[in-house]
């Protein structure tokens, strides 16, 4: 018998990871890797913060610990102090019983879930707006939970390197009532781009006009500013405003815990009662994709979220690493200004989070690849965590090779 | 159960919006959430069973709803050779970085070699497409979707968008949730025969031979959930046989293999038959019982093809059904199993463990029929011991169900399910007397 697989297509490999496919196999000793978005210490080395670390020591140790299954909703502990975490412990929707949390597979898993919560028991053609840069498996996710692709919102001004941030009201002023507005709480993914308060302030405005239902994407709550408030700033306002929304949080950065796939869904509803019904369908999403969450990261999340101790020394590492980010950025700019790189760099410094769109070309990034062996995607995002002491020249001077050879195509 | 569920209805807090009101007539109604609209999903039976086993205060109370292996005294049990993997694992101080799309390259290979055989010549070859999964349920998902988007019609005519799925009747709850959500059409095929509590093997052959050439066929591959009755060798020769005829495309879910018999090659051999017949079988896989891992989400999933470039294929677009469902499998739990199949100490002490386990449920099988018929039991209890696995598919009726709740703070699932695993050797003769009097 032959396999009834035999006329499946090969699919096209993952942009971002056959780079890193790409990067491991190219011998070349001068090789810098500015592609995947994972924390890279100053000797380029992967981190796993010591608190967490200590907790999961403390969880090996503990002769009560077992493996049961979680429930579908995942751990109360952890859902309950991640919503604190995003919402802020005195959030007026967590007093008043509008907020329904669930654990998820990360960020990925987190916009799955809510995006097929929508499709399924809002509306299967709910319209979904994304920034027209965004992080590119939003695209994938979004019909894959069955609703129809994504339409888009105008977000970068290219040649400021910030937000346009009348195009962007323009554009959501057409959106139907009730679309799903796709927005990053920090740290915009690839761009670094964030709104000013004023700016989100604005977008909160068309976003009321409109009736327009939020979904925050947060995967760098702490890890952009330093500051865990400041970073949900933007979701919090939002909260304030009273809209039916939804959050997803993830904690592979901010705690490091990529592997892990440590996240949150939190569906806020406008008006309570609803909550109970939203969770029985939630669970049975969740159950049919694969049953309950894994529980090793929930509980080493969730020990440090519920420890007053610990808690600060998450805080203390997120402080750490945000200013090794912010470090790289200073430095790159410095660089590019000695070595007289063409254009204005302020960009580099003024984005923020662990991505920066430099405004390279995809044949220069191209060109960069090839000539000295330094990896970004093709839309000219590099990750400043790829970036040491050590590479920080090299790579300027790569870019001011390239900008200076290849003519801007694209 | 049912009363306490419409207390908590009726005892719920009326929505904001009406105690805000001061009178409709004078003042806009608030508007109300988008969400309000959203339809109480149905209860969970096994649930249900949970919430009023806690809340009984019967210190004779006894759980038969539990889904995971308890020991002889009613705890969860972490195998020894896992809780030293962990000691080990966490002493390395191992990154946590990102596992590919597809898992971990090395859990996989080591999974489909348990499945398959140490030599099976399929896996040599490459043949085998193979992905790590959120536990069992992750695997069904990913076939269940690869299945909607490529299984290609049979002959010549357009292929169905929505292809049929042949559950047994019954099979596990979620299964069919699972497969809606892919996309697919379920349906069934006779298995169970509630006379005599075993297979209706002719019932099952001939709804297999009625069904449409080339449908999807789910079979469990040992410890059928939720009957705990499984084909004979014979009878799964036949069956691989008729499959063949037909041209059914065979899909085995392997949640228990090793905990069944404790025999990890025995449990497989129906897989392997199919294998050795030709068939081109998917595979599920979950490490929840054997290992005792549930909570970790630790599955596989594999597609026997044609070729290594067929393999290579499937494997591309398994990658793209996960991506956006959860981008990468969690790496916690693949790390301990590849601890202990990677040290022959470990590997040792797991297959003796887990052979404890399933010796264990065997026992209290044999426990319970021998008190029910020193009791003097009328009825026939051999399906108790016929039956393979963790669950034990009784005959008890809904109203007796109800009677061990209410009278012996006995607890099962309404359709006679007991999970052995909440049987212990202190408790067997209180549940063989709470039975025999509720079936007299």
């Amino acid at each position: 018998m032959s396999s009834i697989f035999s006329s499946v297509p090969t699919a096209p490999p993952d942009a971002i990871l056959g780079l890193t496919a790409q990067f491991r196999a190219d011998p070349d000793p001068r090789k810098v890797n500015l592609g995947v978005g994972a924390f890279r210490t100053s000797s380029n080395k992967p981190y796993v913060l010591p608190v967490v670390r200590r907790v999961e020591q403390q969880l090996a140790d503990d002769p009560s610990a077992t493996h049961e299954y979680l429930p579908q909703d995942g751990l109360q502990s952890f859902c309950d102090a991640s919503a604190r975490l995003i919402l802020g412990a005195d959030s007026p929707a967590l007093a008043d019983g509008r907020v329904t949390t669930v654990q998820a597979l990360s960020g990925t898993g987190a916009l799955r879930v809510g995006f097929a919560f929508v499709a399924n028991f809002i509306s299967s053609s709910t319209a979904v707006y994304v920034p027209k840069q965004t992080w590119s498996n939003h695209r994938n996710v979004i019909p894959a939970a069955g609703l129809p692709r994504a339409l888009e919102y105008r977000y970068l001004d290219p040649s400021t390197g910030a937000v346009d941030i009348a195009a962007l009201v323009e554009d959501l002023d057409k959106a139907p009532a009730g679309s799903i507005v796709l927005l990053h709480g920090c740290a915009h993914n690839p761009t670094g781009a964030d709104p000013t308060q004023a700016q989100w302030l604005q977008i909160l405005d068309v976003v009321k006009r409109r009736k327009l239902v939020p979904f925050f994407d947060n995967a760098y709550q702490g890890f952009a500013s330093g500051s865990l408030e400041t970073d949900a700033w933007s979701v919090r306002t939002f909260v304030a405003a009273g809209l039916d929304m939804l959050v997803a949080q993830s904690y592979a950065k901010n705690m490091g815990m990529y592997g892990e796939r440590v996240g949150a869904l939190s569906v806020v509803a406008s008006t309570a009662g609803a909550e109970d019904a939203v969770r029985s369908q939630l669970k049975a999403t969740i159950r049919a994709m694969y049953s309950s969450p894994p529980k090793h990261g929930a509980m080493v999340a969730a020990a440090i979220l519920g420890d007053e101790k610990l808690f600060a020394e998450w805080e203390g590492e997120l402080v750490k690493m945000s200013a090794r980010i912010m470090d790289m950025r200073v430095k790159l700019k410095a660089a590019l200004e000695k070595n007289a790189t063409p254009g204005n760099w302020d960009r580099i410094t003024s984005q923020i989070g662990m991505f920066s769109y430099t405004g390279l070309t995809s044949q220069q990034v191209t060109f960069m690849r090839e000539k000295y062996h330094v990896y970004m995607t093709a839309n000219g995002r590099i990750s400043m965590a790829g970036l040491t002491d050590d590479t920080v020249q090299y790579v300027a001077d790569a870019m001011k090779d390239a900008v200076e050879s290849v003519v801007k195509q694209d | 159960m049912f009363r306490q569920t419409l207390f908590r209805h009726l005892s719920r807090p009326l929505p904001r919006l009406l105690s805000t009101q001061p009178s409709a007539a004078f003042a806009p109604a608030a508007p109300t959430s988008r969400f309000a609209g959203v339809p109480q999903g149905p209860e969970d039976a096994i649930l249900g069973v949970t919430v009023a086993f806690n809340a009984d205060p019967n210190p004779n109370k006894i759980n038969l709803g539990v889904g995971a292996y308890r020991d002889d005294v009613g705890l969860p049990f972490v195998l020894s050779p896992v809780r030293e993997a962990e000691r080990r694992i966490v002493h390395a101080q191992h990154h946590m970085e990102y596992l590919p799309v597809a898992g971990s390259r090395t859990f996989v290979d080591k999974a489909i070699r348990l499945a398959y055989g140490e030599h099976n010549h399929h896996v040599k070859t490459g043949q085998v497409a193979s992905m790590q999964t959120l536990s069992g349920t992750g695997a069904c998902r990913m076939a269940g979707v690869l299945i909607q988007r490529f299984l290609p019609a049979l002959d010549d005519g357009p292929r169905d968008e929505s292809p049929l799925v042949l559950l047994p009747n019954p099979s596990w709850a979620n299964h069919a949730a699972i497969f809606r959500d892919s996309g697919c059409t379920v349906g069934q095929y006779k298995y169970y025969d509630p006379a005599t509590k075993s297979l209706d093997f002719e019932g099952c052959v001939s709804s297999l031979e009625d069904a449409p050439d080339g449908s999807v066929v789910l079979l469990h591959a040992c410890a059928h959930n939720p009957t705990g009755v499984d084909p004979t060798p014979e009878q799964w020769a036949k069956l691989s046989a008729v499959l063949k005829e037909k041209r059914h495309q065979p899909f085995f879910d392997m949640a228990y293999q090793g905990f069944t018999s404790g025999d990890m090659e025995v449990d497989a051999a129906s897989v392997r038959r199919f294998v050795d017949d030709g068939h081109r079988i998917v595979l599920a896989q979950s490490f929840s019982k054997n290992f005792g891992l549930y909570g970790q989400r630790v599955g596989c999933l594999s597609v026997l093809t044609d070729s290594q470039e067929e393999a290579l294929a499937v494997d591309s677009q398994l990658k793209i059904i996960a991506r956006p469902m959860y981008s990468n499998p969690p790496i916690a739990g693949v790390r301990i199993v590849e601890e202990v199949l990677s040290d022959p100490e470990l590997e040792r002490q797991w297959r003796m463990e887990m052979k404890g386990m399933a010796e264990r449920i065997i026992s209290m099988r044999t426990m319970l029929k021998g008190y029910l018929e020193e009791l003097g039991s009328v009825q026939n209890w051999d399906h108790i011991t016929n039956q393979n696995g963790m669950f034990c598919f009784s005959g008890i009726s809904k109203e007796q169900v109800a009677k061990l709740r209410d009278e012996h703070s006995v607890y099962l699932t309404e359709n006679g399910r007991i999970s052995m695993a909440g049987v212990t050797s202190q408790n067997v003769g209180y549940l063989a007397n709470a039975v025999h009097k509720v079936t007299m």
